[in-house]
């Protein structure tokens, strides 16, 4: 199971790097978007992917499932989840303001 | 007592959010932010002073003990750091009214920044990696929030990339931290010290250490990942590229010596050999870029990344002498950033440019203004007595020591490119005819943009000519930091 998880996570990654080498902005921000999701999916598989019972501690079960890459996982979210709506909100005000949502025309130059 | 480690973060925190209620009344969150900076300064100072005084502060958060729960560790770099820090955000926030414009401190200017101060000091103090991650967060959002305020075409662009590279690097971080956790069971600093150091640092984990090395490199700007330095650090506001300048590259620096000297330091012969080669050609092109242009503001953003160079070398060469050297660099780089930024806002202010054609005899004008920009000229480029000179001759001597002479050579040569481009500055805007720009009849007053600046100015420079007097503190941190059985055993208390 981890190796279809890690297989996934790549799979993630590969088409989260293809689209943020894009040019258009939109592109570049569902890039990280797809990052940041493979990310998470390897700390899933890296804390294991185990059966067992809820880590509460409790009479007659040995085999407890790990909580903390769940508790990693869940930070990560909510900040990713943060910083992608700005990153929209970002994009959205650049691209009106400089007229373009194209990478290429956004280079700018030395005196501003 | 150990409390007390938590209110560095806690205290900008509730006053970022404290003020935020207030925004709309200018005098008021002023006043309060000046306040609040001033006691936050105070706290840090008492905080060094009694970690010198009676050892390293842990606070286990919810009384979970260490491995398990998280901890918050001022140790004494963390405590020198965190002091640091506060100096420079006094004299930010002391500068900042007469360099912003209303609607950008309207729109929660000071929150932003104290969420800053607060993302940093959690970086410096945290024992725990994924905590770390949180902590450059925070500071990463609160940046976001600065990079933008104002809303310029340039700025926004600008942004989006600063925005991306950081996002890019933050999720590398987290996938890192995964490996890492996988491989050893923890993510607190001390157990990962203890379990690499079981193994000996073996095959993979010295690919996790280069993975997060360059994690760090990213946010540090060492050579091959400084791209996005220059352009970003030019768009904000003078003291908003002060706070980045002297803050964000900084906690960058902090972390690599933190996790190179605790965690990964069994194959320094790989890793801290690869560092001075970054460390090499971060320097050069650093020097390179900042000979390359005639964009005042460019010039003192490119000089960020040689400095940059010069602390990663001290952590590549890896003896006492050298780390010390890194620290005191360290130290005085971050003030002597924050100088150069908030000068260089003052003089792109008076003169209503920042290209340096255009400029010329600013010193008939301003004679305070150039002075002030000469010395800190000196102090930058490592002039003795002062404390630019103290930081170079450490490395250079750890450097001789262990025979690394072809990065000795080079870091001289770069210190002199420095000189030179900063010098260039001080010909090319201060000398020359008083009316080659047409400057308006009445001049603006800079008085309260050039007292903060004065203030950190004589501090940089006590830390010159009084290295006797700091000189001792700062060995016994590197000496501290190169035993890392005292943050363990300080930490796990075994």
């Amino acid at each position: 199971m981890e190796i279809v998880m890690s297989v996934l996570a790549g799979l993630l990654f590969m088409t989260g790097v293809y689209n943020l080498l894009q040019k258009q902005l939109l592109r570049i921000v569902i890039g990280t978007a797809l990052i940041s999701h493979g990310a998470h999916l390897t700390i899933l598989t890296m804390g294991k992917l185990k059966d067992g019972a809820a880590p509460i501690l409790t009479d007659g079960v040995e085999n407890y499932t790990d909580p903390l890459p769940q508790a990693l996982i869940l930070t990560s979210i909510v900040i990713s989840f943060g910083v992608t709506s700005l990153l929209l909100v970002l994009a959205y005000r650049a691209s009106k303001i400089n007229h373009t949502d194209n990478m290429e025309k956004l280079r700018g130059n030395d005196y501003e | 007592m150990s409390n007390l480690a938590i209110l560095p973060i806690l205290l900008p925190f509730l006053a970022g959010v404290l003020v935020a209620f207030f925004h709309k009344n200018l005098i008021a969150s002023r006043i309060f932010s000046i306040i609040a900076t001033v006691i936050h300064l105070a706290l840090t100072i008492f905080i060094f002073m009694s970690v010198q005084e009676s050892g390293t502060y842990v606070l286990e958060v919810g009384g979970w003990e260490a491995p398990f729960g998280i901890v918050i560790v001022a140790d004494p770099l963390s405590a020198l750091l965190t002091m640091t820090t506060a100096v420079v955000a006094t004299a930010a926030v002391i500068y900042a009214p007469k360099s912003l414009s209303r609607i950008q401190e309207e729109f929660y200017f000071y929150s932003f920044f104290f969420l800053l101060i607060a993302g940093v000091n959690g970086a410096f103090l945290t024992g725990d990696l994924f905590n770390l991650f949180v902590f450059f967060e925070v500071l990463l959002m609160a940046s976001y929030g600065l990079i933008v305020l104002g809303n310029g075409k340039a700025q926004l662009r600008e942004s989006l990339k600063y925005i991306l590279i950081n996002l890019f690097s933050s999720m590398l971080f987290v996938t890192t931290i995964s490996f890492l956790y996988s491989v050893i069971g923890t993510v607190n600093m001390a157990q990962a010290a203890e379990r690499v150091g079981e193994v000996e640092q073996q095959g993979v984990l010295t690919v996790i250490g280069i993975l997060l090395f360059f994690v760090f490199a990213t946010k540090a700007a060492v050579f091959p990942l400084y791209y996005w330095l220059p352009s970003s650090y030019t768009v904000p506001n003078a003291v908003v590229s002060a706070l980045f300048g002297a803050l964000l590259t900084k906690v960058g620096v902090y972390s690599i010596l933190r996790t190179f000297t605790l965690i990964f330091n069994y194959e320094v012969d790989l890793t801290h050999t690869l560092f001075i080669y970054l460390a090499m050609f971060t320097m050069i092109f650093g020097v390179i870029g900042a000979l390359s242009t005639n964009n005042v503001k460019l010039i003192i953003a490119y000089n960020v990344i040689p400095a940059v160079g010069f602390m990663l070398m001290g952590i590549g060469i890896f003896t006492e002498t050298s780390i010390a050297g890194s620290i005191y660099y360290l130290v005085h780089d971050m003030i002597i950033k924050a100088v150069l930024f908030l000068l260089i806002g003052a003089v792109t202010y008076a003169a209503g440019t920042s290209d340096l054609k255009k400029m010329g005899g600013l010193i008939h004008h301003y004679p305070v203004l150039g002075w002030m920009f000469f010395l800190s000229t000196l102090v930058l480029a490592g002039i003795p007595p002062f404390s630019g000179f103290i930081g170079k001759l450490l490395l250079l001597q750890g450097g001789l020591n262990q025979e690394e002479i072809l990065i000795v050579i080079v870091a001289l040569i770069s210190s002199l490119g420095i000189l030179f481009s900063m010098i260039r500055i001080f010909i090319g805007g201060f000398w020359g005819e008083a009316d080659i720009m047409d400057l308006p009849k009445q001049k603006p007053s800079l008085a309260a943009m050039t007292w903060p600046v004065g203030i950190l100015l004589s501090l940089s420079i006590l830390l010159g000519v009084g290295a006797e007097m700091f000189y001792p503190a700062v060995s016994s941190i590197a000496e501290y930091v190169m035993d890392p059985e005292l943050y363990i055993e300080s930490v796990l208390k075994e």
